[in-house]
């Protein structure tokens, strides 16, 4: 039986065929996975089910009875839940009261008895959270089990989680999955969106993927190797990208981060003495469990935050006390951890590409809008981006966008590149693309800093390896030198190694 | 399956079609039409007649047309001055107390500068007018940048500063000396606006509003101070991260606007009344947010917007003058057609859709 059952959907947004005569089919009691590349139309779908678009054609049935779904209010009520990468909590309020929140039984709220009930509900769905604790002072893998819970507790039935793996740390995804398996055995059903195929093949029974909206499959994860998914998703085979080993010792330094010390939002210590250099034609690789101070890191390199003490010095310059645009014109090639913080969303595509440059477009205050229309016209070409030079920013999938803060910044040619989780939410091709244009940059001279999670990303990557622990530097390692094991050790804090 | 019931429902959409937006003041009418017949009954009168005063008769002769221009003059400057600051991202409410700056500045050089040839007293006074508006302007703006105050409270409460500054000013070292009335005395003859059409009162600045609308759009799509603004506007962490500097560009745009504001108060002062007076202004403060918004923050459209208000103002007159009904009952008409016209504003975001 199915649970969920979409047939013929099909949805448009101007020209764009967002989601094309798309049938999908939930089981009860199954981790059904959702694949495809950026932009095929994953979480259009989604929101279609869940409300928040109307499709332009197409039948929605709920165990079997044909339903209409105008608003997550209806979803609900048909046991629907969603939990989206963006959280839809009150940071101020508890647990407790964030999960009854407009799902209150009367008027009065009686704090000990919603705690109560709450607490009992993630007792029964084995999901570990305080009721009292306030979501301010939660860790993102703990915010998004309260979105879990809310769901949950609102009698969800089916659970769609949109790319949940995207913002964990390896340990948060562990408890995630441990979380999904049991709700699974409980006769629920989740549909699980990730670009990451070890974890499609790993927790999800059956796989549906789309490509360019359509639907090309749906298929059981048992007998699917990750290359076959990937296959099936891109229309072709996938390689990966190789970096070619070079001796980089003869090179001189170019990045020369010297004792740098920075502190968090919260006003607390979050960088301890980070002293790194990186070499011309050279990609030190960050590697480090999420929230030890890379964020932090990035951000300062950036010229966005402010350090408390220490040096930057590009080929020799000082680059403290430099605004944003001064890093910028010193030769700093900086991307944002979150496109999102890179780019105005409302913007276009022409307007954002110049964003960082202004002053070379314009004479006299005035803006040279056909020399801007033009190299955009030549980045959208270069950087094969899927957008048309006057479409809003927002309106890119997430591989496009990411193309879009890449062409802005690796077509200048910048002595050194800082990159925060590059890939995070990328799918395959559009991953292999972004990696083989830092191998480039790299190969050109540029020195490259890759902060990333993704240790497979580190490894597959650097020419040095640091890990960062609690903010501080806890062992520098040639590539070659470093395996999966020594740097785990070295992530989780267990040893020092200098 | 098929049901045979007709079944509607507003969907949000994205990309409203730009097609409706001139479709707005039209229905804006006709809505208003509707609910506001009744009234006109009540005051016995005939509602079609009443609106063929209100919005066509206006149009039909030339005094009354350019009393449209008149109307409209004030709103085009405080409608440009609170786009200036909202493409920013900068929430200036109070284009109503600077509008009063600029016009203190105006009152006062026009009395003082009596000697003065006119080509040289009246760019002064603009110029005065511009500046006053935009050192009101500088205490919210910098409260906002420097330590982050919410500027629709600073400069929605300094209205009510103003708003006591010009009484105390009227009622204690202006007061009209040859009449009583709390009135600043008349500005010299060098100071007012000459006129652009004889025996009407179209001014100078109807001109200098139109100016302004022009440099307005000019600064907003072609020059790199726009762009930077619009994108402080729409996501100041982004601007910052490009190196566009934040709070420079706030500052600057939350500045000029009170500046535009000031123009408006010297523009009313000089081509109107003459004197500084307590209802110098009708609200044109505010009604330039609504303006603002409903030109969806770009100079044509705030023109346009500007010019529906003025005929608007101007039929209010029109009508309670040809068909002796009170005057209230224009200003009721004009507020109704306000909310019905935001309203209409709303929906456009929202499609029907059959289910
Ligand atoms: N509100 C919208 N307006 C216009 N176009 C949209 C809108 N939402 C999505 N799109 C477009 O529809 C297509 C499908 O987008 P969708 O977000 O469903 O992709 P996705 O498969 O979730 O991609 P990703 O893996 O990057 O999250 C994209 O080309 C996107 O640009
Ligand atoms: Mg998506």
């Amino acid at each position: 039986m199915y649970i969920v059952d979409m047939l013929g959907i099909t949805k448009t947004f101007g020209e764009l065929v967002a989601n094309d005569n798309v049938d999908f089919q939930l089981r009860k009691g199954e981790i059904h996975a959702l694949l495809g590349e950026n932009g095929a139309g994953k979480t259009t779908l989604m929101r279609i089910l869940y409300g928040l678009y109307r499709p332009d054609t197409g039948i929605i049935k709920v165990a079997e009875q044909p339903v209409e779904i105008h608003s997550p209010k209806d979803a609900i009520a048909n046991g629907i839940g969603m939990v989206t990468q963006h959280f839809a909590l009150v940071p101020p309020l508890s647990v407790a009261e964030n999960i009854v929140l407009g799902n209150t039984d009367g008027f009065v709220v009686n704090r000990a008895v919603i705690e109560e009930k709450v607490g009992a509900a993630a007792h029964r769905f084995g999901i570990e959270i305080d009721p009292k604790s306030l979501v301010r002072h939660l860790a993102v893998g703990q915010r998004q089990r309260v979105e879990i819970l809310k769901a949950l507790y609102r009698n969800a039935r089916v659970l769609i989680l949109d790319e949940p793996t995207a913002v964990l740390v390896p340990q948060e995804v562990d408890a995630l999955f441990e979380t999904l398996n049991r709700l699974k055995a409980d006769g629920l059903s989740v549909i699980f969106i990730s670009h990451k195929l070890h974890e499609v093949t790993q927790i999800t029974d059956r796989v549906t993927v789309l490509r360019d909206g359509k639907l090309i499959g749906t298929v059981d994860t048992k007998g699917m190797s990750q290359s076959q998914l990937a296959a099936m998703m891109v229309g072709r085979e996938t390689f990966g990208v190789t970096r070619k080993d070079e001796q980089h010792q003869q090179q001189p330094v170019t990045l020369h981060i010297d004792n740098l010390c920075a502190k968090n939002d919260q006003g607390m210590p979050a960088l301890t003495n980070i002293c790194l250099e990186v070499k011309a034609g050279e990609i030190l690789g960050i590697a480090g469990v999420g929230g030890n101070g890379q964020k932090e890191l990035a951000e300062t390199l950036c010229g966005v935050r402010e350090c408390a003490s220490g040096s930057i010095q590009l080929e020799g310059k000082e680059l403290i006390g430099q605004t944003p645009a001064g890093f910028t014109q010193a030769g700093v090639g900086r991307i944002p951890e979150d496109r999102h913080e890179g780019m105005v969303g409302d913007l276009t595509v022409t307007e954002n590409l110049a964003l960082e440059h202004l002053n070379e477009y314009t004479r006299s205050g005035v803006l040279d809008h056909k020399a801007i229309r033009n190299r955009a016209e030549e980045l959208i070409r270069q950087f094969q981006i899927k957008a048309r030079p006057n479409d809003p920013v927002r309106t890119l999938s997430g591989g496009n966008m990411q193309k879009v803060l890449l062409a802005r910044v690796l077509s200048r040619d910048p002595k050194a590149v800082i990159v925060p989780q590059p890939t995070r939410g990328l799918d395959v091709g559009a991953t292999d693309y972004v990696r083989q244009q830092l191998l480039e940059q790299r190969d050109r001279g540029a020195a490259i800093l890759l902060i990333s999670e993704d240790l497979d990303e580190i490894l597959a990557l650097s020419d040095r390896i640091a890990v960062i622990y609690e903010g501080e530097i806890v062992g520098i390692l040639p590539a070659g030198e470093a395996t999966p094991e020594r740097l785990g050790l070295l992530m989780s804090g267990a040893v020092k190694e200098h | 399956m098929e049901t045979s019931r007709l079944r509607l429902r507003f969907v949000k959409t994205d990309n409203p079609p730009v097609w409706v937006r001139p479709l707005i003041p039209v229905l804006a009418l006709v809505v208003t039409f509707i609910l506001t017949s009744a009234l006109i009954f009540w005051a016995n009168a005939n509602p079609f007649e009443t609106y063929y005063h209100f919005l066509i008769a206006p149009l039909t002769n030339k005094v009354s047309a350019l009393e449209i221009l008149v109307k409209a003059t004030p709103l085009m400057l405080t409608g440009a001055a609170v786009t200036f600051a909202f493409a920013a991202g900068y929430y200036n409410i109070g284009a109503e107390g600077q509008l009063f700056a600029g016009a203190i500045a105006a009152a006062g050089l026009g009395v003082a500068m009596k000697e003065v040839p006119a080509f040289i007293t009246i760019p002064t006074i603009v110029i005065a007018g511009f500046a006053a508006g935009m050192l009101w302007a500088t205490i919210p703006a910098l409260l906002k940048v420097k330590l982050q105050v919410d500027e629709v409270v600073t400069t929605l409460l300094l209205n009510s500063v103003m708003g006591f500054i010009v009484s105390a000013l009227l009622n204690g070292p202006w007061r009209d000396p040859n009449s009583g009335w709390p009135q600043s005395p008349e500005i010299g003859a060098s100071a007012i606006f000459f006129k652009l059409i004889p025996r009407s009162r179209l001014n100078l600045g109807f001109v200098i509003g139109l100016l302004v609308i022009l440099v307005l759009w000019f600064v907003l799509t072609r020059t790199s101070f726009g762009l930077k603004m619009r994108a402080v506007g729409l996501g100041k962490p982004a601007a910052r991260f490009a190196g566009i500097h934040v709070g420079r560009t706030t500052l600057i745009a939350a500045l000029v606007s009170g500046g535009i504001a000031g123009i408006a108060g010297v523009a009313e002062v000089a081509g109107i009344q003459y004197h500084l007076i307590g209802d110098l202004s009708a609200g044109y403060g505010y009604t330039g947010i609504i303006i603002a918004t409903l030109g969806s923050l770009n100079a044509v459209g705030v023109f346009i917007a500007s010019l529906f208000f003025g005929l608007v103002d101007a039929g209010a007159q029109t009508v309670s003058r040809v068909l002796g009904v009170p005057v209230y009952l224009g200003e009721v008409t004009q507020a109704t057609m306000l909310l019905v016209a935001l309203g209409f504003f709303l929906l456009q975001r929202y499609r029907l859709r059959r289910m």
